[in-house]
Protein backbone atom coordinates (compact mmCIF):
# COMPACT_ATOMS: atom_id res chain seq x y z
CA UNK A 1 0.00 0.00 0.00
CA UNK A 2 2.90 2.29 0.59
CA UNK A 3 4.78 1.83 -2.64
CA UNK A 4 4.08 5.29 -3.97
CA UNK A 5 4.73 7.06 -0.67
CA UNK A 6 8.14 8.44 0.18
CA UNK A 7 9.33 6.87 3.41
CA UNK A 8 9.67 7.63 6.17
CA UNK A 9 6.61 9.86 5.90
CA UNK A 10 7.60 13.35 6.94
CA UNK A 11 5.32 14.68 9.68
CA UNK A 12 7.79 16.99 11.34
CA UNK A 13 7.09 20.29 9.58
CA UNK A 14 7.33 22.20 12.86
CA UNK A 15 10.96 21.16 13.04
CA UNK A 16 11.74 22.27 9.49
CA UNK A 17 10.02 22.29 6.13
CA UNK A 18 11.42 21.12 2.83
CA UNK A 19 12.27 24.03 0.52
CA UNK A 20 9.48 24.64 -1.97
CA UNK A 21 10.74 23.74 -5.49
CA UNK A 22 9.92 27.29 -6.68
CA UNK A 23 12.08 28.65 -3.87
CA UNK A 24 14.93 26.26 -4.70
CA UNK A 25 14.87 27.49 -8.28
CA UNK A 26 15.08 31.07 -7.15
CA UNK A 27 18.02 30.27 -4.88
CA UNK A 28 19.95 28.46 -7.59
CA UNK A 29 19.59 31.44 -9.93
CA UNK A 30 21.52 33.56 -7.40
CA UNK A 31 24.66 31.51 -7.02
CA UNK A 32 26.67 31.09 -10.17
CA UNK A 33 28.56 33.26 -12.66
CA UNK A 34 25.54 33.42 -14.96
CA UNK A 35 23.24 34.30 -12.06
CA UNK A 36 22.90 37.13 -9.57
CA UNK A 37 25.82 36.18 -7.34
CA UNK A 38 27.22 39.63 -6.52
CA UNK A 39 27.80 41.20 -3.14
CA UNK A 40 24.86 43.52 -2.47
CA UNK A 41 27.26 45.90 -0.75
CA UNK A 42 29.37 46.37 -3.91
CA UNK A 43 28.52 49.83 -5.14
CA UNK A 44 30.97 49.97 -8.02
CA UNK A 45 29.50 47.55 -10.57
CA UNK A 46 26.43 45.92 -11.98
CA UNK A 47 26.93 42.62 -10.11
CA UNK A 48 26.54 44.44 -6.83
CA UNK A 49 23.61 46.56 -8.00
CA UNK A 50 21.75 43.49 -9.28
CA UNK A 51 22.30 41.69 -6.00
CA UNK A 52 21.14 44.69 -4.03
CA UNK A 53 18.01 44.86 -6.15
CA UNK A 54 17.30 41.18 -5.48
CA UNK A 55 17.83 41.65 -1.73
CA UNK A 56 15.51 44.65 -1.61
CA UNK A 57 12.84 42.85 -3.58
CA UNK A 58 13.05 39.98 -1.10
CA UNK A 59 12.83 42.44 1.77
CA UNK A 60 9.58 43.74 0.29
CA UNK A 61 8.17 40.23 0.08
CA UNK A 62 8.92 39.62 3.74
CA UNK A 63 7.47 43.00 4.70
CA UNK A 64 4.39 42.31 2.59
CA UNK A 65 3.56 39.09 4.37
CA UNK A 66 3.38 40.85 7.73
CA UNK A 67 2.31 44.29 6.43
CA UNK A 68 5.18 46.49 7.55
CA UNK A 69 7.64 48.86 5.89
CA UNK A 70 10.55 47.01 4.19
CA UNK A 71 12.89 49.38 6.05
CA UNK A 72 11.74 47.69 9.25
CA UNK A 73 13.17 44.31 8.20
CA UNK A 74 16.71 43.39 9.30
CA UNK A 75 18.21 40.20 7.85
CA UNK A 76 19.69 37.73 10.33
CA UNK A 77 21.00 34.18 10.15
CA UNK A 78 17.70 32.84 11.46
CA UNK A 79 15.12 33.27 14.17
CA UNK A 80 17.62 32.35 16.88
CA UNK A 81 19.80 35.30 15.96
CA UNK A 82 16.75 37.54 15.56
CA UNK A 83 15.59 36.59 19.08
CA UNK A 84 19.06 37.26 20.47
CA UNK A 85 19.30 40.59 18.68
CA UNK A 86 15.86 41.69 19.85
CA UNK A 87 16.21 40.68 23.49
CA UNK A 88 19.84 41.52 24.16
CA UNK A 89 19.63 44.49 21.80
CA UNK A 90 16.79 46.13 23.73
CA UNK A 91 18.13 45.14 27.13
CA UNK A 92 21.56 46.55 26.38
CA UNK A 93 20.23 49.76 24.84
CA UNK A 94 17.65 50.55 27.50
CA UNK A 95 19.30 49.11 30.60
CA UNK A 96 19.32 52.58 32.15
CA UNK A 97 15.51 52.50 32.02
CA UNK A 98 15.00 49.25 33.85
CA UNK A 99 16.33 45.75 34.42
CA UNK A 100 13.20 43.61 34.34
CA UNK A 101 12.06 41.35 31.51
CA UNK A 102 8.93 39.21 31.23
CA UNK A 103 8.80 36.06 29.14
CA UNK A 104 7.19 32.62 29.44
CA UNK A 105 8.18 29.06 30.30
CA UNK A 106 7.03 27.78 26.92
CA UNK A 107 9.29 29.98 24.79
CA UNK A 108 11.83 28.47 22.44
CA UNK A 109 15.36 28.14 23.82
CA UNK A 110 16.36 30.95 21.45
CA UNK A 111 14.42 33.26 23.77
CA UNK A 112 15.03 31.49 27.08
CA UNK A 113 18.81 31.24 26.75
CA UNK A 114 19.38 34.95 25.94
CA UNK A 115 17.19 35.73 28.96
CA UNK A 116 19.32 33.45 31.13
CA UNK A 117 22.40 35.23 29.82
CA UNK A 118 20.90 38.62 30.71
CA UNK A 119 20.19 37.31 34.22
CA UNK A 120 23.91 36.64 34.55
CA UNK A 121 24.47 40.24 33.41
CA UNK A 122 22.30 41.60 36.21
CA UNK A 123 18.80 41.61 34.70
CA UNK A 124 15.79 40.04 36.38
CA UNK A 125 13.53 37.82 34.33
CA UNK A 126 10.03 36.57 35.13
CA UNK A 127 9.11 33.32 33.40
CA UNK A 128 5.32 33.00 33.17
CA UNK A 129 3.42 29.71 33.30
CA UNK A 130 0.94 29.02 30.51
CA UNK A 131 -2.67 28.21 31.30
CA UNK A 132 -3.74 24.56 31.13
CA UNK A 133 -4.45 24.94 27.41
CA UNK A 134 -0.92 26.07 26.63
CA UNK A 135 -1.44 29.83 26.20
CA UNK A 136 0.00 32.83 28.04
CA UNK A 137 -2.77 34.98 29.48
CA UNK A 138 -2.82 38.76 29.53
CA UNK A 139 -3.73 38.61 33.22
CA UNK A 140 -0.54 36.76 34.07
CA UNK A 141 1.45 39.42 32.24
CA UNK A 142 -0.39 42.24 34.00
CA UNK A 143 0.36 40.61 37.34
CA UNK A 144 4.06 40.34 36.55
CA UNK A 145 4.66 43.86 35.27
CA UNK A 146 6.82 46.12 37.43
CA UNK A 147 7.92 49.73 37.33
CA UNK A 148 11.25 48.68 35.87
CA UNK A 149 9.96 46.23 33.23
CA UNK A 150 11.51 47.17 29.89
CA UNK A 151 10.64 44.20 27.69
CA UNK A 152 7.98 41.54 27.25
CA UNK A 153 8.90 38.62 24.96
CA UNK A 154 6.10 36.19 24.13
CA UNK A 155 5.96 33.80 21.20
CA UNK A 156 3.14 33.94 18.66
CA UNK A 157 2.72 30.22 18.06
CA UNK A 158 4.17 27.54 20.28
CA UNK A 159 6.36 25.07 18.41
CA UNK A 160 5.46 22.01 20.46
CA UNK A 161 1.73 22.53 20.95
CA UNK A 162 0.67 24.77 18.09
CA UNK A 163 -1.12 27.07 20.53
CA UNK A 164 -1.52 30.78 19.72
CA UNK A 165 -1.00 33.65 22.09
CA UNK A 166 -3.14 36.78 21.90
CA UNK A 167 -0.37 39.09 20.70
CA UNK A 168 -2.92 41.80 19.86
CA UNK A 169 -4.10 42.15 23.46
CA UNK A 170 -0.63 41.73 24.95
CA UNK A 171 0.75 44.33 22.53
CA UNK A 172 -1.92 46.92 23.38
CA UNK A 173 -1.25 46.45 27.06
CA UNK A 174 2.53 46.64 26.65
CA UNK A 175 2.25 49.83 24.63
CA UNK A 176 -0.07 51.42 27.19
CA UNK A 177 2.63 50.79 29.77
CA UNK A 178 5.45 51.88 27.44
CA UNK A 179 7.10 48.47 27.62
CA UNK A 180 8.72 47.07 24.49
CA UNK A 181 7.07 43.95 23.10
CA UNK A 182 8.99 41.28 21.20
CA UNK A 183 7.24 38.37 19.48
CA UNK A 184 8.98 35.23 18.24
CA UNK A 185 6.97 34.43 15.10
CA UNK A 186 9.26 31.72 13.74
CA UNK A 187 6.38 29.23 13.61
CA UNK A 188 3.48 31.43 12.57
CA UNK A 189 4.39 32.97 9.21
CA UNK A 190 2.20 31.57 6.46
CA UNK A 191 -0.03 29.89 9.03
CA UNK A 192 -1.76 32.88 10.61
CA UNK A 193 -2.38 36.41 9.35
CA UNK A 194 0.02 38.94 10.86
CA UNK A 195 -0.71 42.63 10.30
CA UNK A 196 2.00 44.69 11.94
CA UNK A 197 0.32 47.93 10.84
CA UNK A 198 -2.46 47.13 13.28
CA UNK A 199 -0.58 45.28 16.01
CA UNK A 200 1.32 47.07 18.76
CA UNK A 201 4.52 45.11 18.39
CA UNK A 202 8.02 46.55 18.49
CA UNK A 203 10.10 43.56 17.46
CA UNK A 204 9.23 40.32 15.69
CA UNK A 205 11.49 37.39 14.76
CA UNK A 206 11.10 35.38 11.56
CA UNK A 207 12.64 32.22 10.16
CA UNK A 208 12.70 31.09 6.53
CA UNK A 209 12.98 27.36 7.04
CA UNK A 210 9.68 26.86 8.85
CA UNK A 211 7.90 28.37 5.85
CA UNK A 212 9.39 26.41 2.91
CA UNK A 213 12.48 28.60 2.68
CA UNK A 214 16.13 27.67 3.25
CA UNK A 215 17.84 27.22 6.62
CA UNK A 216 20.35 29.82 7.73
CA UNK A 217 18.29 32.93 7.05
CA UNK A 218 15.77 34.88 9.09
CA UNK A 219 14.83 38.43 9.88
CA UNK A 220 13.96 40.77 12.69
CA UNK A 221 11.22 43.35 12.38
CA UNK A 222 12.31 46.53 14.16
CA UNK A 223 9.48 49.05 14.45
CA UNK A 224 10.12 52.58 13.15
CA UNK A 225 6.88 54.14 14.44
CA UNK A 226 7.13 54.18 17.37
CA UNK A 227 10.84 53.78 17.06
CA UNK A 228 12.68 51.10 18.98
CA UNK A 229 16.46 51.17 19.26
CA UNK A 230 18.59 48.07 19.67
CA UNK A 231 22.25 47.60 20.32
CA UNK A 232 23.96 45.56 17.60
CA UNK A 233 25.29 42.19 18.67
CA UNK A 234 27.51 41.57 15.64
CA UNK A 235 29.85 44.31 14.47
CA UNK A 236 31.83 44.62 11.27
CA UNK A 237 30.87 46.78 8.33
CA UNK A 238 27.65 48.36 9.49
CA UNK A 239 25.31 46.47 7.18
CA UNK A 240 21.56 46.57 7.86
CA UNK A 241 21.69 50.12 9.21
CA UNK A 242 24.31 49.10 11.70
CA UNK A 243 22.02 46.63 13.43
CA UNK A 244 23.55 43.50 11.92
CA UNK A 245 26.87 43.47 10.13
CA UNK A 246 27.99 40.80 7.72
CA UNK A 247 27.83 40.31 3.96
CA UNK A 248 24.23 39.64 2.98
CA UNK A 249 23.80 36.08 1.64
CA UNK A 250 21.95 36.99 -1.53
CA UNK A 251 20.83 33.45 -2.40
CA UNK A 252 19.46 32.76 1.08
CA UNK A 253 17.69 36.10 1.17
CA UNK A 254 15.98 35.67 -2.20
CA UNK A 255 14.99 32.20 -0.99
CA UNK A 256 13.33 33.64 2.09
CA UNK A 257 11.72 36.38 0.01
CA UNK A 258 10.26 33.91 -2.46
CA UNK A 259 9.11 31.61 0.35
CA UNK A 260 7.32 34.48 2.08
CA UNK A 261 5.84 35.75 -1.19
CA UNK A 262 4.40 32.28 -1.79
CA UNK A 263 3.26 32.08 1.84
CA UNK A 264 1.14 35.19 1.35
CA UNK A 265 -0.21 34.05 -1.99
CA UNK A 266 -1.02 30.54 -0.81
CA UNK A 267 -1.86 31.04 2.85
CA UNK A 268 -5.55 30.39 2.34
CA UNK A 269 -4.96 27.21 0.35
CA UNK A 270 -2.24 26.01 2.76
CA UNK A 271 -4.51 26.58 5.72
CA UNK A 272 -7.44 24.72 4.23
CA UNK A 273 -5.20 21.86 3.17
CA UNK A 274 -3.64 21.49 6.61
CA UNK A 275 -6.97 21.93 8.43
CA UNK A 276 -8.34 18.98 6.43
CA UNK A 277 -5.33 16.82 7.27
CA UNK A 278 -5.61 17.75 10.94
CA UNK A 279 -9.31 16.82 11.04
CA UNK A 280 -8.63 13.57 9.20
CA UNK A 281 -5.89 12.69 11.67
CA UNK A 282 -8.02 13.60 14.70
CA UNK A 283 -10.99 11.59 13.42
CA UNK A 284 -8.74 8.61 12.88
CA UNK A 285 -6.79 8.76 16.09
CA UNK A 286 -9.99 9.06 18.12
CA UNK A 287 -10.32 5.31 17.80
CA UNK A 288 -7.40 4.86 20.21
CA UNK A 289 -8.35 4.91 23.89
CA UNK A 290 -6.61 6.95 26.56
CA UNK A 291 -5.09 9.63 24.39
CA UNK A 292 -4.83 13.29 25.29
CA UNK A 293 -4.34 16.22 22.96
CA UNK A 294 -1.84 18.64 24.49
CA UNK A 295 -2.78 22.26 23.90
CA UNK A 296 -6.25 23.68 23.57
CA UNK A 297 -7.80 22.60 20.24
CA UNK A 298 -9.78 25.85 20.02
CA UNK A 299 -6.73 28.04 20.40
CA UNK A 300 -4.23 26.27 18.19
CA UNK A 301 -3.30 25.97 14.54
CA UNK A 302 -3.98 22.69 12.73
CA UNK A 303 -0.37 22.42 11.58
CA UNK A 304 0.77 20.94 14.88
CA UNK A 305 -0.94 18.14 16.79
CA UNK A 306 0.65 17.02 20.04
CA UNK A 307 -0.82 13.86 21.50
CA UNK A 308 0.02 11.86 24.61
CA UNK A 309 -0.58 8.13 24.32
CA UNK A 310 -0.98 7.14 27.95
CA UNK A 311 0.93 4.10 29.22
CA UNK A 312 3.23 4.15 26.18
CA UNK A 313 6.64 5.83 26.28
CA UNK A 314 7.26 8.28 23.44
CA UNK A 315 10.67 7.15 22.31
CA UNK A 316 9.58 3.52 22.04
CA UNK A 317 6.57 4.69 20.05
CA UNK A 318 8.84 6.62 17.69
CA UNK A 319 10.95 3.46 17.26
CA UNK A 320 7.85 1.45 16.53
CA UNK A 321 6.76 4.10 14.02
CA UNK A 322 9.98 3.88 12.08
CA UNK A 323 8.23 4.62 8.80
CA UNK A 324 7.11 8.02 10.07
CA UNK A 325 9.32 10.99 10.94
CA UNK A 326 7.90 12.70 14.04
CA UNK A 327 9.27 14.08 17.28
CA UNK A 328 8.51 13.47 20.94
CA UNK A 329 8.47 15.29 24.26
CA UNK A 330 9.87 12.16 25.84
CA UNK A 331 12.99 12.50 27.95
CA UNK A 332 14.62 9.66 26.10
CA UNK A 333 14.77 11.53 22.84
CA UNK A 334 16.56 14.46 24.45
CA UNK A 335 20.24 14.62 25.31
CA UNK A 336 19.43 15.90 28.80
CA UNK A 337 17.05 13.03 29.68
CA UNK A 338 14.52 15.66 30.78
CA UNK A 339 11.01 15.48 29.37
CA UNK A 340 9.77 18.50 27.41
CA UNK A 341 9.76 21.66 29.53
CA UNK A 342 6.82 22.95 27.50
CA UNK A 343 4.63 19.97 28.36
CA UNK A 344 5.73 20.08 31.99
CA UNK A 345 4.81 23.77 32.13
CA UNK A 346 1.21 22.78 31.30
CA UNK A 347 1.04 21.34 34.78
CA UNK A 348 0.17 17.83 33.62
CA UNK A 349 1.78 14.70 34.97
CA UNK A 350 5.32 14.01 33.79
CA UNK A 351 4.25 10.69 32.30
CA UNK A 352 2.09 12.53 29.77
CA UNK A 353 5.19 14.37 28.59
CA UNK A 354 7.06 11.07 28.31
CA UNK A 355 4.18 9.70 26.26
CA UNK A 356 3.82 12.56 23.83
CA UNK A 357 4.33 12.67 20.09
CA UNK A 358 4.22 15.80 17.98
CA UNK A 359 2.76 15.33 14.51
CA UNK A 360 3.12 18.36 12.26
CA UNK A 361 1.66 18.67 8.78
CA UNK A 362 2.42 20.94 5.86
CA UNK A 363 2.06 21.88 2.21
CA UNK A 364 3.36 18.55 0.90
CA UNK A 365 1.53 16.20 3.29
CA UNK A 366 -1.15 14.09 1.60
CA UNK A 367 -4.27 12.30 2.82
CA UNK A 368 -2.46 9.07 1.99
CA UNK A 369 0.38 10.05 4.34
CA UNK A 370 -2.12 10.59 7.14
CA UNK A 371 -4.00 7.35 6.48
CA UNK A 372 -0.85 5.27 6.36
CA UNK A 373 0.47 6.87 9.54
CA UNK A 374 -2.79 6.16 11.33
CA UNK A 375 -2.72 2.52 10.28
CA UNK A 376 0.73 1.90 11.71
CA UNK A 377 0.06 4.10 14.72
CA UNK A 378 -2.89 1.94 15.81
CA UNK A 379 -0.79 -1.16 15.52
CA UNK A 380 2.22 0.33 17.34
CA UNK A 381 0.20 1.69 20.28
CA UNK A 382 -1.63 -1.59 20.65
CA UNK A 383 1.59 -3.60 20.73
CA UNK A 384 3.41 -1.28 23.09
CA UNK A 385 0.46 -1.33 25.47
CA UNK A 386 0.53 -5.11 25.33
CA UNK A 387 4.11 -4.70 26.59
CA UNK A 388 3.30 -2.06 29.19
CA UNK A 389 2.89 -3.00 32.87
CA UNK A 390 1.13 0.35 33.34
CA UNK A 391 -1.51 -0.57 30.79
CA UNK A 392 -2.17 -3.81 32.72
CA UNK A 393 -2.51 -1.84 35.93
CA UNK A 394 -4.86 0.59 34.23
CA UNK A 395 -7.00 -2.30 32.96
CA UNK A 396 -6.96 -3.82 36.46
CA UNK A 397 -8.31 -0.54 37.82
CA UNK A 398 -5.14 0.44 39.71
CA UNK A 399 -4.78 4.18 40.28
CA UNK A 400 -1.19 4.82 39.20
CA UNK A 401 -1.04 8.04 41.19
CA UNK A 402 -1.53 6.06 44.40
CA UNK A 403 1.18 3.51 43.72
CA UNK A 404 4.44 3.98 45.59
CA UNK A 405 7.16 3.75 42.97
CA UNK A 406 10.70 2.91 43.88
CA UNK B 1 19.17 7.79 17.84
CA UNK B 2 22.51 6.19 18.08
CA UNK B 3 21.29 2.71 18.93
CA UNK B 4 23.21 -0.39 18.00
CA UNK B 5 21.68 -2.83 15.58
CA UNK B 6 21.29 -5.22 18.51
CA UNK B 7 19.03 -2.87 20.47
CA UNK B 8 16.87 -2.22 17.44
CA UNK B 9 16.60 -5.91 16.58
CA UNK B 10 15.79 -6.89 20.13
CA UNK B 11 13.19 -4.17 20.43
CA UNK B 12 11.53 -5.01 17.13
CA UNK B 13 11.55 -8.76 17.68
CA UNK B 14 10.03 -8.36 21.13
CA UNK B 15 7.36 -6.06 19.74
CA UNK B 16 6.54 -8.31 16.81
CA UNK B 17 6.55 -11.64 18.67
CA UNK B 18 5.67 -10.81 22.28
CA UNK B 19 4.82 -14.44 23.22
CA UNK B 20 8.08 -15.85 21.93
CA UNK B 21 9.98 -13.19 23.84
CA UNK B 22 8.24 -13.89 27.17
CA UNK B 23 5.97 -10.87 27.28
CA UNK B 24 3.15 -11.56 29.72
CA UNK B 25 2.37 -12.06 33.38
CA UNK B 26 1.95 -14.72 36.04
CA UNK B 27 -0.35 -14.52 39.03
CA UNK B 28 1.82 -12.62 41.52
CA UNK B 29 0.25 -14.37 44.51
CA UNK B 30 1.29 -17.86 43.35
CA UNK B 31 3.90 -19.24 45.73
CA UNK B 32 6.25 -20.32 42.95
CA UNK B 33 6.26 -16.81 41.42
CA UNK B 34 8.54 -13.91 42.35
CA UNK B 35 7.70 -10.42 41.10
CA UNK B 36 9.93 -7.39 40.78
CA UNK B 37 8.73 -4.00 39.64
CA UNK B 38 11.17 -1.09 39.40
CA UNK B 39 11.21 2.44 38.01
CA UNK B 40 8.45 5.05 37.93
CA UNK B 41 6.10 6.39 35.26
CA UNK B 42 7.26 9.95 35.96
CA UNK B 43 10.81 8.91 35.09
CA UNK B 44 9.74 7.25 31.88
CA UNK B 45 10.69 3.66 32.78
CA UNK B 46 8.83 0.88 34.61
CA UNK B 47 10.00 -2.73 34.41
CA UNK B 48 8.01 -5.62 35.76
CA UNK B 49 9.77 -8.97 35.86
CA UNK B 50 8.29 -12.27 37.09
CA UNK B 51 10.12 -15.53 37.61
CA UNK B 52 8.53 -18.94 38.09
CA UNK B 53 10.83 -21.29 40.01
CA UNK B 54 11.01 -24.83 41.33
CA UNK B 55 13.29 -26.35 43.95
CA UNK B 56 16.21 -28.37 42.63
CA UNK B 57 18.68 -29.91 45.06
CA UNK B 58 19.70 -27.27 47.55
CA UNK B 59 18.67 -24.48 45.25
CA UNK B 60 15.80 -23.21 43.12
CA UNK B 61 15.80 -23.05 39.35
CA UNK B 62 14.06 -20.47 37.16
CA UNK B 63 11.66 -22.45 34.98
CA UNK B 64 9.93 -19.63 33.21
CA UNK B 65 10.02 -15.84 33.06
CA UNK B 66 7.52 -13.19 32.05
CA UNK B 67 8.00 -9.46 31.73
CA UNK B 68 6.37 -6.20 30.79
CA UNK B 69 8.20 -2.94 30.33
CA UNK B 70 7.12 0.66 29.85
CA UNK B 71 10.03 2.72 28.64
CA UNK B 72 12.24 3.71 25.78
CA UNK B 73 13.48 1.28 23.16
CA UNK B 74 16.60 0.38 25.10
CA UNK B 75 14.63 -0.24 28.31
CA UNK B 76 12.43 -2.72 26.47
CA UNK B 77 15.45 -4.32 24.79
CA UNK B 78 17.30 -4.56 28.14
CA UNK B 79 14.39 -6.35 29.82
CA UNK B 80 14.06 -8.71 26.93
CA UNK B 81 17.81 -9.43 26.93
CA UNK B 82 17.78 -10.11 30.67
CA UNK B 83 14.82 -12.47 30.36
CA UNK B 84 16.69 -14.53 27.81
CA UNK B 85 19.61 -14.88 30.23
CA UNK B 86 17.44 -16.12 33.10
CA UNK B 87 15.65 -19.26 31.97
CA UNK B 88 17.26 -22.39 33.38
CA UNK B 89 19.51 -20.57 35.81
CA UNK B 90 19.57 -21.22 39.55
CA UNK B 91 18.76 -18.25 41.76
CA UNK B 92 22.42 -18.05 42.76
CA UNK B 93 23.45 -17.84 39.13
CA UNK B 94 20.75 -15.28 38.40
CA UNK B 95 22.02 -13.09 41.22
CA UNK B 96 25.36 -12.96 39.46
CA UNK B 97 23.93 -11.20 36.40
CA UNK B 98 25.15 -7.63 36.37
CA UNK B 99 23.95 -4.61 34.43
CA UNK B 100 27.23 -4.67 32.50
CA UNK B 101 26.34 -8.06 31.04
CA UNK B 102 23.17 -6.60 29.59
CA UNK B 103 24.77 -3.34 28.48
CA UNK B 104 27.58 -5.21 26.74
CA UNK B 105 25.29 -7.72 25.06
CA UNK B 106 23.21 -4.89 23.58
CA UNK B 107 26.05 -2.41 23.08
CA UNK B 108 24.03 0.23 24.90
CA UNK B 109 25.16 3.83 24.43
CA UNK B 110 26.46 5.42 27.67
CA UNK B 111 23.38 7.62 28.07
CA UNK B 112 21.23 4.46 28.22
CA UNK B 113 23.23 2.49 30.80
CA UNK B 114 20.55 3.25 33.41
CA UNK B 115 18.20 0.96 31.47
CA UNK B 116 20.49 -1.99 32.18
CA UNK B 117 20.79 -0.94 35.85
CA UNK B 118 17.02 -0.98 36.10
CA UNK B 119 16.96 -4.47 34.56
CA UNK B 120 19.46 -5.71 37.16
CA UNK B 121 17.32 -4.19 39.92
CA UNK B 122 14.24 -5.95 38.59
CA UNK B 123 15.74 -9.43 38.83
CA UNK B 124 17.09 -8.73 42.34
CA UNK B 125 13.66 -7.67 43.46
CA UNK B 126 11.95 -10.66 41.84
CA UNK B 127 14.36 -13.07 43.57
CA UNK B 128 13.82 -11.32 46.92
CA UNK B 129 10.09 -11.63 46.51
CA UNK B 130 10.33 -15.31 45.64
CA UNK B 131 12.68 -16.11 48.51
CA UNK B 132 10.50 -14.42 51.12
CA UNK B 133 7.61 -16.64 50.00
CA UNK B 134 9.55 -19.86 50.59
Amino acid sequence: MSNNIQQPIYLDYASTTPVDPRVAEKISSHLKMDGVFGNPASRSHKYGWKAEEAVEEARSHVANLVNCDPREIVWTSGATEADNLAIKGVANFYNGKGKHIITSKIEHKAVLDPCRQLERDGFEVTYLDPDAGGCITLDSIKAAVREDTILISIMHLNNELGTLNDIEAIGSFARSRKIFFHVDAAQSTGKVEIDLSKLSIDLMSFSAHKTYGPKGIGALYVSRKPRVRIEAQIHGGGHERGMRSGTLPTHQIVGMGEAFRLAKEEMQADREHVANLHQRFLDGVNGIEEIYVNGDLDRKVPNILNISFAYVEGESLIMALKDVAVSSGSACTSASLEPSYVLRALGRKDELAHSSIRFSFGRFTSNKDVDYTLSILFHAVERLRELSPLWDMHLDGVDLDKVEWN
Amino acid sequence: MAYSKKVIEKFENTLNEPKKFNVGRFNPSDLDVGTGMVGAPACGDVMKLQIKCEPKGNSHVIKDVKFKTYGCGSAIASSSELVEMLVGKTLEEAKEIKNKDIANALELPPIKIHCSVLAEDSIKQAIDDYETKQ
